[in-house]
């Protein structure tokens, strides 16, 4: 894997609440280009939330988060920069349902980095054939399955070249039988070298690809380690308690 | 288990007119019963509006006036400048047919045969001339459509856009008294090219300042969303009426003695400002429709927040509240009829001077049957419009 030492996302003592609600509670990360990054812990864990907050869907409200050299901060022009380099994939998919499958990976292309249409359609045909789907190109995403919708997801992010892609449970949504599908893509990418940030539950991916692991709860890092350390001997009782729940059933 | 190969075709019912009958009509006693009053009814109601329309009423006075209910006092030499506005109405009509709506024949077989019909009616050689221009120009704009040439559906759209203003500019004239398109002033248009440009000009107008209006009422700016709010609520809680007698009565006290403003043209916004607010609330309810993925999928995109509206977010609601906006675009259609309160003549203006005129004292029911009629068949057209509209972009729907 083409890991370097540099780090490209950087979060120092990241703090959110809700109201009275303290979410993230003194976040630390640091990430470097290529790593994969697999958040894992029990819901309402804030694991979801602090992954929104490295493209700004969520606000922090304390500490600072560095994603490839430029600080999110209030201004604008720094969040756009940064939504440019980092592509998201959603649990709910939230394809855009009055566009085709072509257009919807082809838009921000064309708008947002201004390619010509065509140079835009030929790389989202290109990342429909690596995601598995070139015949669906002109179909609704309305008349996709889901697996085919998140496959669909994961290329309209990748078609804007983001050097981080955010992965918000992309599978909990789906059928089992799709969850496959849409978990080869992400190895594919993993091994591609592209630097990803994953919140998910499937322990068989993280075994697979991730460098390293992060267990959230009660919006604390609880503990944090490469997958063999965390499988085989976590340190703390929480992450053994909550490993052997999801891996036991 | 049964396997795949033992599918059976569907059941078949045999379509016969009885079966049918004891099917729907006559399958139990209290339908029966309802079934017979039903048919009694309509027969005893059919029979005496038919007798009414073919033998007592005197449709005469609608063939007299013919002229004045479709154009008003607009003088006669220069009607051929509204028939080139009509012209090009119905080759745009032709177009889109062919281009968005290739499979509904019967719509297109009756922009062809429909002016046809009205030619065979007695009019004068000429007049039947024009009315064929209808068919004619409908006929060339359909089957340019169908050549599926590049870029015309652009080109189209354009048209459409183009079309009020170029109509507009016909109707008003160019040139001073002696010149080719001699000025007709606005104080002589009336019927139905009133009423028709009231309905156009309100649906032209306040669709766009009724969609900048609901944006703004959720904008994130507080100066813009009070304007908005402050705006929508002060109109909607006033009837229209009253907004035409300000523009029409008030206004004219209000300016300088030397400033006056065309009266069409002030109905014509009162009409606009009235429907945009209307508008905008529609608008409103379809952005709310839409769920908070999508604004987080365009920003996570790098969407700002102009593109997120222009190109995810109002694509999408306005698609929604098609249904919603048509219904209200045909009230407005029926609302112009309000002006002929202020004194203007549009088509129930010009409806109250033909019952006016001593020779056709008391022949309420002709006139005010006849321009039922015209509301009727216009606000179905709208109406059978937006279904084809939705139909057609209802494709990938959730």
């Amino acid at each position: 894997m083409s890991q370097s030492d540099e780090p490209i996302i950087i979060c120092r003592d990241v703090n959110k609440w809700y109201g009275n609600f303290h979410a993230l509670k003194g976040i630390n990360m640091e990430v470097r280009k290529g790593e994969v990054i697999v958040i894992f812990g029990p819901s309402g864990s804030g694991k979801s939330t602090f992954i929104r907050t490295i493209n700004r869907l969520e606000e922090h409200q304390k500490g600072q988060i560095i994603v490839d050299g430029i600080e999110l901060t209030h201004d604008v022009r720094n969040i756009e920069a940064i939504r440019m380099e980092t592509g998201m994939v959603f649990q709910q998919f939230n394809l855009f349902p009055h566009l085709t499958v072509l257009q919807n990976i082809a838009l921000a292309p064309i708008q947002v980095r201004k390619w010509d249409k065509e140079k835009a359609e030929e790389t989202a045909r290109q990342l429909l054939e690596r995601v598995g789907i070139p015949e669906q190109a002109d179909k609704f995403p309305g008349q996709l399955s889901g697996g085919q919708q998140q496959r669909v997801a994961i290329a309209r992010a990748m078609a804007m070249e983001p050097k981080i892609l955010l992965f918000d449970e992309p599978t909990s949504a789906l059928d089992p039988e799709m969850i496959k599908e849409v978990l080869d893509v992400m190895i594919g990418l993993a091994k591609s070298g592209m630097t990803m940030l994953v919140v998910t539950h499937e322990m068989g991916f993280a075994r697979a690809v991730a460098d390293r692991m992060f267990f959230f709860d009660y919006g604390q890092i609880v503990e944090s380690g490469k997958p063999e350390e965390i499988f085989n001997n976590p340190r703390e009782d929480r992450t053994k308690l909550f490993l052997s729940q999801i891996l036991t059933h | 288990m049964s396997q795949a190969t033992d599918s059976l075709p569907p059941l078949t019912e045999r379509f016969t007119v009885l079966g049918w009958l004891r099917k729907n009509l006559f399958n139990t006693w209290p339908n029966s019963l309802l079934s017979v009053l039903a048919i009694l009814f309509v027969y005893w109601a059919g029979k005496g509006l038919l007798t009414w329309i073919f033998t007592v009423a005197e449709w005469n006075v609608v063939a007299v006036n013919l002229r004045l209910f479709m154009i008003g006092q607009y003088p006669a030499d220069q009607a051929w400048r509204l028939w080139i506005g009509m012209y090009f109405l119905a080759f745009l009509i032709g177009n889109s047919l062919a281009i968005w709506a290739p499979h509904s024949r019967a719509w297109t077989i009756s922009l062809f045969v429909l002016p046809i019909l009205l030619a065979i009616l007695p009019f004068s050689p000429i007049v039947r001339l024009e009315i064929l221009g209808f068919s004619l120009l409908g006929a060339i704009g359909w089957f340019l459509g169908r050549s599926q040439l590049s870029g015309l559906r652009r080109i189209v759209v354009i048209g459409w856009i183009i079309f009020l203003p170029v109509f507009v500019l016909l109707i008003h004239g160019l040139t001073g008294e002696n010149g080719s398109m001699p000025v007709v002033r606005t104080n002589v248009w009336g019927g139905l090219l009133l009423t028709f440009l009231l309905t156009v000009s309100g649906i032209f107008f306040s669709f766009p300042l009724g969609v900048l209006l609901a944006l703004g009422r959720r904008s994130n700016l507080p100066i813009v969303r009070w304007f908005s709010i402050g705006y929508i609520e002060l109109v909607r809680g006033v009837p229209l009426i009253t907004i035409l007698f300000m523009a029409q009565l008030m206004l004219p006290l209000f300016l300088p003695a030397n400033i006056t403003v065309d009266r069409v043209l002030r109905a014509m916004v009162g009409i606009i400002m009235f429907s945009a607010a209307y508008l905008a609330e529609n608008v409103r309810g379809g952005l709310q429709a839409i769920p908070k993925g999508q604004f987080e999928a365009a920003h996570a995109l790098g969407f700002g927040g102009a593109q997120t509206m222009l190109f995810i977010i109002l694509p999408q609601a306005l698609r929604l509240v098609i249904p919603i906006l048509v219904g209200q675009f045909i009230s407005l259609f029926k609302d112009t009829s309000l002006v002929a309160i202020v004194g203007l003549f549009d088509l129930l203006g010009i409806a109250k001077t033909v019952l006016a005129q001593p020779e056709f004292l008391g022949l309420q029911r002709e006139v005010y049957a006849f321009i039922s009629l015209i509301y009727w068949i216009l606000s179905y057209v709208m109406s059978y419009l937006s279904q084809r509209l939705e139909v057609t972009l209802g494709v990938g729907q959730r």
